[in-house]
């Protein structure tokens, strides 16, 4: 008859390893996953740095010509942050590094949209911008249709600025955001544009008449941005 | 909810590499008893063996297994053949009658009843010392039953010895697929044989000592799969099983998805009913590594493929949706552009570092089954056909003996 001698030390040995590589995976996926974080992080810091130069820049020269006021042209960039930044909330997990990220991009998105506004308004340009709340502390899928339509109009209008506010984030400027345009958490997604409030869904043909309507977007201008 | 969807996978992807990690130590331990003879195997004393080929409906194929069993380099006057037609009712008779003028070659014909009861009919009216079985739709290599031989001339406990069971002549996808099966096959079963647990006494050239079955009964029913009912059977009551990676057996394998699917329906619902049956021996000590690893192993991996390959359909089904609300939302775009690829966005979670491991060693244990199977190192390119048809296919099979399990349901022959 066959000895069934069971190697107990192997089999403790081999739980050790499996244990290691688990660690080990676990350590590669926090190295990458800093990596990522700190991508984020300079991609922030290049934001901020254009945003007080573009301030810097139109205070020098509030009293001279609009014409001198070079177009602030980080949009491109606040919606790679942006999309950088979603997704690693849902890939990275909500750590402490994430939602601080967020707020920070809250913060660079509401000094973006100050400044925009305020050339606007000196130096008569059109610009525009649609404000958007969504909230992701519930599963709201009318929040992600609505993304949706938002992306698409932004891919059709390269010149128009959306900025978005998750009704969560716990900071106090995008709270005065909220009291401002007085958005209740019951009426996600809200949309602000031209100053006017739209709660509940709103499709891509609507919105884009809306936007058309109230900016002067036209094709004309799409065409000439395709050119470019 | 998720958290706990998460857990669970985690716990069988730890338990799953376990398993993996578990064959490499026992490989790094044995590696140098792996030994591939590439002369002629001698014998000091060639004891008498009798092998059995069962034949029901096999008029293509057996006229080929004979005659590699004739081409045997063995003493014929040691060598009984017993050709046994289980009631075919195609010209399988004639053919192997055909065979009878060889002194050594016995030709019998009995009713149909069953692979099993061809064995058995073979037992009672065997002699010899050694008995062995050869599915009529495989055939072996001259040396292989020399070499088996040495086996049990080296250690008198040794109560049976399996062979190396490989692919014959793979001419599509879902034999190439399968020959990457077998030698990975080939490899698990040389470590499990180092490990003393092997589960399965291939039909395709087991020898035992006739003793087994005097002592332990003959062949039964086993839910269809009688050769792992009798290793289950062994090892219960503590009989060694060995491998003999040298000894090579070619089988032909099917050639269709659905005739794959039945024979791996039989063979996963032969493993689950004949746990079950033996499932009192699952963690005793006394059952050494059969009872804490090989059949927990299987247990596992029946398990986690289920689960893992419904956490991908989910996956597959919520992207389909995503799209779906995508196309309803915004209509139809297309913008995929590979210039536009950012690598930020490569998923970079533990799960991505752990499947690159499970990878790794699942092939490693292919190339290294497949230099026990041929000799040397090699790679084929056929041998990835295994990854696409085996993960979309394998659930069904497992899910399917799962369910005829629960509903007692016997899967068919073929």
């Amino acid at each position: 008859m066959s000895e069934n001698n069971i190697d107990w030390k192997k089999y403790l040995i081999v739980f050790i390893i499996t244990i290691l590589l688990f660690f080990t995976a676990s350590y590669l996926s926090n190295y990458f996953s800093d990596k990522k974080v700190d991508q984020i992080k300079s991609i922030q810091d290049k934001i901020a740095i254009d945003i007080l130069s573009s301030e810097t820049q139109f205070s020098l020269l509030s009293e001279l010509s609009c014409k001198n006021i070079s177009d602030s042209g980080f949009s491109k960039e606040l919606g790679e942050l942006g999309e950088k930044l979603e997704w690693g909330e849902s890939n990275l997990g909500a750590t402490d590094d994430v939602s601080y990220l967020k707020k920070y991009y809250s913060l660079l998105q509401i000094k973006d949209y100050l400044l925009v506004k305020k050339i606007s308004e000196r130096c008569k340009v059109n610009s525009a911008f649609i404000l958007y709340f969504y909230t992701t502390a519930e599963n709201c899928s009318v929040c992600e249709r609505e993304g949706l339509v938002l992306t698409s109009l932004r891919d059709k209008y390269p010149e128009l600025r959306v900025y978005s506010f998750d009704y969560s984030t716990d900071l106090s400027a995008v709270k005065a955001m909220l009291q401002i345009y007085k958005i209740e958490d019951t009426k996600l997604p809200a949309l602000v544009i031209d100053d006017e409030v739209l709660t509940g869904f709103h499709g891509v043909d609507e919105l884009d008449a809306i936007i058309k309507e109230s900016f002067k977007l036209d094709v004309t201008e799409e065409k000439e941005v395709i050119k470019k | 909810m998720f958290l706990i969807s998460n857990s669970i996978f985690y716990i069988f992807i730890f338990l799953s590499i376990y398993a993996q990690v578990f064959f490499f130590v026992t490989f790094l331990e044995n590696r140098k008893k792996i030994v591939i003879r590439k002369e002629k195997t001698k014998l000091k004393f060639y004891p008498n063996v009798t092998i059995t080929v069962p034949c029901w409906n096999e008029e293509h194929t057996v006229h080929k297994t004979v005659q590699s069993l004739l081409d045997l380099n063995y003493p014929k006057d040691k060598l009984n053949i017993f050709l046994v037609d289980d009631g075919s009712t195609d010209g399988t008779f004639e053919v192997i009658s055909k065979f009878a003028v060889h002194n050594n070659i016995k030709v019998f014909r009995k009713e149909n009843g069953g692979k099993y009861t061809v064995l058995n009919f073979a037992l009672e009216n065997s002699k010899d010392e050694f008995f062995g079985c050869l599915d009529a739709d495989s055939f072996i290599d001259p040396e292989s039953l020399v070499r088996i031989m040495s086996y049990f001339a080296k250690d008198k406990d040794t109560m049976a010895v399996a062979p190396s069971v490989t692919v014959h002549n793979p001419r599509n996808i879902i034999q190439s697929a399968q020959e990457a099966e077998y030698f990975m096959g080939v490899y698990f079963k040389k470590m499990l044989g180092f490990l003393g647990a092997i589960n399965v006494t291939p039909g395709p050239l087991t020898i035992f000592r006739k003793r087994v079955f005097d002592e332990l009964g003959p062949y039964r029913h086993g839910h269809n799969t009688e050769d792992m009912e009798i290793a289950y059977r062994m090892q219960k009551n503590q009989y060694k099983i060995e491998h003999c990676n040298d000894a090579y057996v070619y089988t032909n394998t099917p050639a269709t998805i659905t005739k794959l699917y039945k024979q791996r329906l039989r063979w996963i619902y032969g493993f689950i009913n004949n746990t079950l049956d033996y499932r009192s021996v699952i963690f005793k000590k006394k059952y050494g590594n059969f009872s804490f690893f090989t059949l927990p192993t299987g247990i596992v991996a029946i398990i986690s493929v289920t689960y893992i390959f419904a956490k991908i359909i989910y996956n597959v089904l919520d992207f389909i949706y995503t799209k779906i609300v995508l196309f309803q939302t915004v209509g139809f775009k297309f913008n995929f552009s590979l210039s536009g690829f950012d690598p930020f966005f490569i998923n970079t979670q533990s799960m991505l570092f752990l499947s690159i491991l499970i990878y790794t060693l699942v092939v490693f244990s292919m190339l290294f089954g497949r230099r026990m199977s041929k000799g040397k190192w090699g790679v084929s390119p056929q041998m990835l056909y295994f990854f696409p048809i085996f993960s979309v296919i394998a659930p069904f099979w497992l899910m399917n003996a799962v369910y005829n399990t629960l509903l007692k349901r016997t899967p068919a022959w073929r």
